[in-house]
């Protein structure tokens, strides 16, 4: 062919055959989707603390370990309700002229997906400790410390918001830990993070590729959940793994009267809708772990069964009849 | 899924691999002993016949002319040397299983592709071991022959002329093998024969030097290498970066400092490599083909300058915004935000111009394949810059959508596709005969365009992007299989019947361990674009080493390979042998400790989630993982220290004043200056 030896030709044809497919693939789809997506009705702008919080997100580069899209496979339940859609991200404009849209959807998770952290984790107590170096928390954490985000004051101003650290993971244990304004900017980003439900009457996206394994528990009542394994999921972040918390942030389950009574009903439903009935002692705002999990009663039964008879607890074990009272009463009396 | 168990079945199979490998060295190592033993002991009568039964009619001719002499009177001692025992070669290679052991044909497909450079390597490995047994054991023959020798020297001559005699008299049925040879020694007039020194037990082996070449354009020479050194700077800083932030997996405490957090130094390593080493590599070394395949100057001189700096500038402000907490928001690749990055689009129009100009002068009438795709992937670059980059699109989703297809063509269609034009220049240059077949190459050049620009979006399965998006892109990685298996079968058709060259080349190896991880890393990618496979992979650290055994193992070892061929001939200077070893070597080892590794945790990493375990526990079986990554890329970023260690022995010697010439030089002056006085 003789028009392989005219440069000309060759190249412009290269061109011609690349850009035809990048429109085709690449453009179309990117601006047909821009145009028809629309964000949903009960999604809510972002407040300013919450966007300057997703600056300090991007700078950080936090995007190399944090995901925020819920895929609809099974697997990826933990991270949201419902399987992240278009619309979902359809507020996101380009950050500024020198910056591109941030959806930060992600390509690695290194540490858990984020798209509905402010449902399941929005404490900020825990999230400023967590900051401030992960380990305190979860001590097998790889997540790195942001310790600069934080200054240390002998005494703290009126208002300024002062962070519990254990001793260990301080210098100098006479000054006290005090949030700069990016550690809560960062935190109220986080907060502001959780899935719009989607408007009443449209069908949910399906997660595809189920598990068999749990169907295979749904219908043997034999089957019996791995509590322990729930509790890491759920609880042990703030409880922590030997069920002692944390002094001045989390309680302890050890020995908690609440996880030793005979009646279940208060367990059940601070398991269910979170708790603040600490706040004067010092302890934080426990978030509505299980209603924004959606944990099943057999599921719940499975964790309170593991803090009953653990760490030197040993109340007897409940039923799952038990529970599936209480959260049925809890779901009819909101 | 599969259970563990068909995992492990895997894993025995590979373990009796190496089992058998073990085994041929063993059996190696014995046969060594065996010699040494039977050196130890000091020769008697019996081994002495037996000896003798072993010389063939020459040599006994001249043991007899010895006893002869010795007889005459004087006592010249001479010594024996000869008989080089060589024992049986084995090979083993213990692959292969006749049913499939997996259910997922992904998972399969990995597996076996990853068995090829781990068996190639093994292979590799155990002729060099066998050569340096070869080596040893010819040295004990020397310790031999020497106490044969004194044995001789101290026998009875009477019956030693006896024995001997008779010996010969049944040797002498043979021919005496002089009749051609003669008795004169063999001059090699014209320099064909490439001989070895046998100084002892070789810590590597020798390999043949660059012919001597006619010397290249000097401004070309300087441009060419101010490229090649930007780049190896780069590389050094790039991957000091990774290795710090690999080992911040094992130490997440190691510093508290914000401009060294993980998330801010991830890219500025990705980044580094990316535009700071590879690309000027590639860039430096084209600008030597170019012209050369066209047979033409190059264009311009001073836009080749210029595309460095800006280049060089490029990777050097977008490096200080990033650790400064400046980037364009999140999709890999793109960090460098948009004024920056258009810096480099410049340094690629001006690229592009200077080519283009270069080839349209060309004296040959054809366009040589390498220019096809060099110049075409120059043009795909700023495509694929422009439409990424352009400033005042891309929201929401769309943004996404356009990652996908920027991250996956600026692999494939600037790195790959500029690598593999480079290639189809230095391998056949290399081994000194034409590419195998230019319409392969063709073919590949059109198919790898049609089915790599659909594939970017298989990053984002499963996420909100339009399925059939998905599925196209599924559809399109299917497709890669074409231009794949048409690139290596050309590149190692190229190779075919002259494989012995492996042995005695430097950069044979580099491009043939490039050519495997071009065969095995891109059908990989394959592998994980399927759906099924991307249950079990997406998101893990799996991806992280597809991404090195492709960036590192395709891209810079052709790399490499090209620059140890292209800079000698710059220069006239190499790079000590011993080194380029110890860079190949401690690259491959460190390459296939990194990602092994990581892609049987990550395997593992998906499997967790899937069974529902909490999520900690899938960091936590990690770690031994990660300090095994953290293992492989010490080892090679310390091959980065050799290769560049060898750039600088291979750069221009400071040339020292001949006396002869100097000499010369004066006494020609001044006959010229008494000529001059004489005719004035």
């Amino acid at each position: 062919m003789e028009w392989f030896n005219d440069h000309r030709k060759l190249f412009v044809a290269a061109f011609l055959f690349f850009a035809g497919l990048t429109i085709l693939v690449a453009i179309l789809p990117a601006l047909s989707n821009e145009k028809i997506s629309r964000p949903l009705p009960g999604a809510k702008p972002m407040s300013e603390d919450a966007i300057a919080g997703k600056h300090v997100f991007i700078a950080n580069g936090c995007v190399a370990c944090h995901t925020q899209q819920v895929r609809n496979v099974d697997m990826d339940k933990v991270w949201g309700k419902r399987p992240g859609i278009a619309a979902d991200y359809a507020l996101i404009r380009r950050t500024d002229l020198w910056r591109n849209t941030a959806t930060l959807m992600g390509s690695e998770r290194t540490g858990p997906d984020l798209t509905d952290v402010g449902n399941r984790q929005g404490s900020l107590e825990w999230n400023l400790t967590h900051l401030y170096n992960p380990r305190i928390l979860v001590k097998e954490s790889v997540m790195p410390a942001y310790p600069w985000m934080f200054e240390m004051k002998k005494e703290p101003a009126k208002g300024d918001v002062i962070v519990n650290i254990p001793p260990e993971f301080l210098n100098d244990a006479e000054k006290k830990v005090v949030a700069k304004k990016e550690a809560l900017q960062l935190v109220a980003y986080l907060q502001s993070l959780k899935q719009t439900p989607l408007p009443d009457g449209t069908a949910t996206p399906e997660f595809l590729y189920k598990r068999k394994v749990q169907e295979a528990a749904a219908d043997g009542a034999a089957a019996e959940l791995d509590g322990s394994a729930l509790y890491a999921t759920h609880c042990q972040a703030c409880h922590q793994e030997n069920g002692e918390g944390l002094a001045g942030a989390f309680p302890p389950l050890k020995g908690s009267s609440i996880v030793l009574a005979d009646n279940v009903d208060l367990f059940v439903e601070i398991v269910m809708k979170g708790y603040s009935g600490r706040e004067s002692e010092g302890f934080g705002v426990m978030p509505a772990v299980g209603d924004n999990a959606g944990l099943t009663a057999e599921e719940v039964t499975a964790i309170m069964n593991h803090e009953r008879t653990s760490w030197g607890n040993s109340a007897k074990k409940i039923t799952t009849e038990e529970v599936r009272k209480v959260i049925e009463f809890l779901q009819s009396n909101p | 899924m599969f259970p563990p168990s068909t995992l492990l079945i895997l894993f025995l199979l590979i373990a009796l691999a190496a089992l058998l490998i073990a085994i041929v060295l063993q059996q190696k190592v014995k046969n060594i002993l065996k010699v040494i033993r039977r050196n130890s002991s000091n020769f008697d009568e019996g081994q002495f016949q037996k000896q003798l039964t072993t010389m063939n009619s020459r040599q006994i001719d001249k043991l007899l002319h010895i006893i002869k002499t010795w007889k005459a009177g004087s006592k010249t001692i001479s010594a024996l040397t000869g008989m080089v025992l060589l024992p049986g070669m084995l090979y083993s290679q213990g692959i292969g299983n006749g049913k499939p052991l997996l259910s997922e044909g992904g998972i399969i497909i990995t597996i076996l592709l990853l068995l090829i450079p781990v068996v190639a390597a093994l292979v590799l490995m155990i002729v060099r071991i066998k050569r340096a047994a070869g080596k040893y054991i010819s040295e004990n023959n020397i310790a031999k022959a020497k106490k044969l020798a004194s044995f001789i020297n101290d026998y009875d001559r009477e019956t030693l002329e006896k024995a001997v005699t008779t010996r010969k008299a049944a040797a002498d049925y043979q021919l005496t093998h002089q009749e051609l040879s003669g008795a004169l020694p063999a001059v090699d007039g014209r320099g064909l024969l490439f001989v070895k020194d046998d100084e002892g037990l070789p810590f590597v082996a020798q390999k043949q030097k660059a012919p001597p070449r006619a010397s290249v354009d000097p401004q070309l020479s300087r441009l060419v290498l101010a490229y090649l050194v930007s780049a190896t700077i780069w590389l050094l800083f790039g991957t000091t970066v990774g290795e710090y932030v690999g080992i911040k997996f094992v130490a997440p405490d190691a510093d508290h400092v914000s401009w060294l957090g993980f998330g801010r130094l991830r890219p500025v390593h990705t980044n580094a490599v990316f535009w700071g080493w590879a690309s000027l590599a590639m860039l430096g070394l084209a600008y030597y083909v170019v012209p050369r395949v066209g047979n033409e100057k190059l264009y311009s001189y001073k836009l080749g300058w210029y595309s460095l700096h800006l280049t060089n500038t490029t990777v050097l402000t977008g490096t200080v915004l990033l650790m400064a907490g400046i980037n364009n928001g999140g999709g890999e690749y793109r960090e460098y935000i948009w004024p920056v990055m258009s810096l480099f689009a410049i340094a690629l129009v001006l690229t592009l111009y200077n080519f283009f100009k270069t080839v349209a002068v060309r004296k040959t009438k054809e366009i040589y394949i390498s220019n096809w795709y060099i110049i075409s992937a120059i043009i795909y670059a700023l495509v694929i810059v422009f439409v990424a980059y352009w400033p005042t699109w891309q929201n929401g989703l769309g943004e996404t959508i356009i990652q996908g297809y920027y991250m996956h063509q600026g692999v494939g269609m600037w790195f790959m596709f500029f690598t593999l034009g480079l290639v189809y220049y230095y391998l056949p240059q290399q081994l000194n005969r034409p590419i195998y077949s230019y319409s392969l190459g063709i073919l590949a050049f059109w198919t790898q365009i049609l089915f790599y620009t659909l594939i970017g979006t298989h990053h984002f399965v499963f996420s909100p992007i339009p399925w059939w998006l998905q599925t196209v892109a599924i559809f399109g990685s299917m497709g890669m299989v074409i231009p794949v298996v048409a690139g290596t079968t050309n590149f190692l058709m190229t190779f075919k019947n002259g494989w012995y060259k492996l042995a005695d080349s430097y950069t044979l190896p580099f491009f043939l361990v490039g050519t495997i991880f071009y065969f095995t890393g891109s059908l990989q990618g394959t592998a994980e674009a399927f759906r099924s496979t991307n249950l079990i992979w997406h998101f893990t650290d799996f991806t992280v080493a597809h991404s090195h055994l492709t960036m590192y193992g395709i891209i810079s070892f052709f790399l490499w390979a090209c620059i140890y061929t292209i800079v000698p001939r710059f220069t006239q200077n190499e790079a000590p042998q011993w080194a380029v070893g110890a860079h190949f070597w401690l690259a491959l080892i460190g390459l296939l400790f990194y990602t092994v590794p990581l892609m049987y945790g990550s395997t593992l990493k998906g499997q967790m989630w899937i069974e529902g375990k909490p999520f900690i526990e899938s960091v936590v079986q990690m770690a031994p993982h990660w300090l095994w990554r953290a293992i492989g890329g010490s080892l090679m970023w310390i091959s980065h220290i050799f290769f560049a260690y060898n750039l600088y022995k291979m750069m221009p010697a400071v040339r020292v004043v001949d006396v002869n010439d100097k000499t010369l030089e004066i006494l020609q002056a001044q006959v010229d200056i008494s000529a001059q006085t004489k005719s004035v």
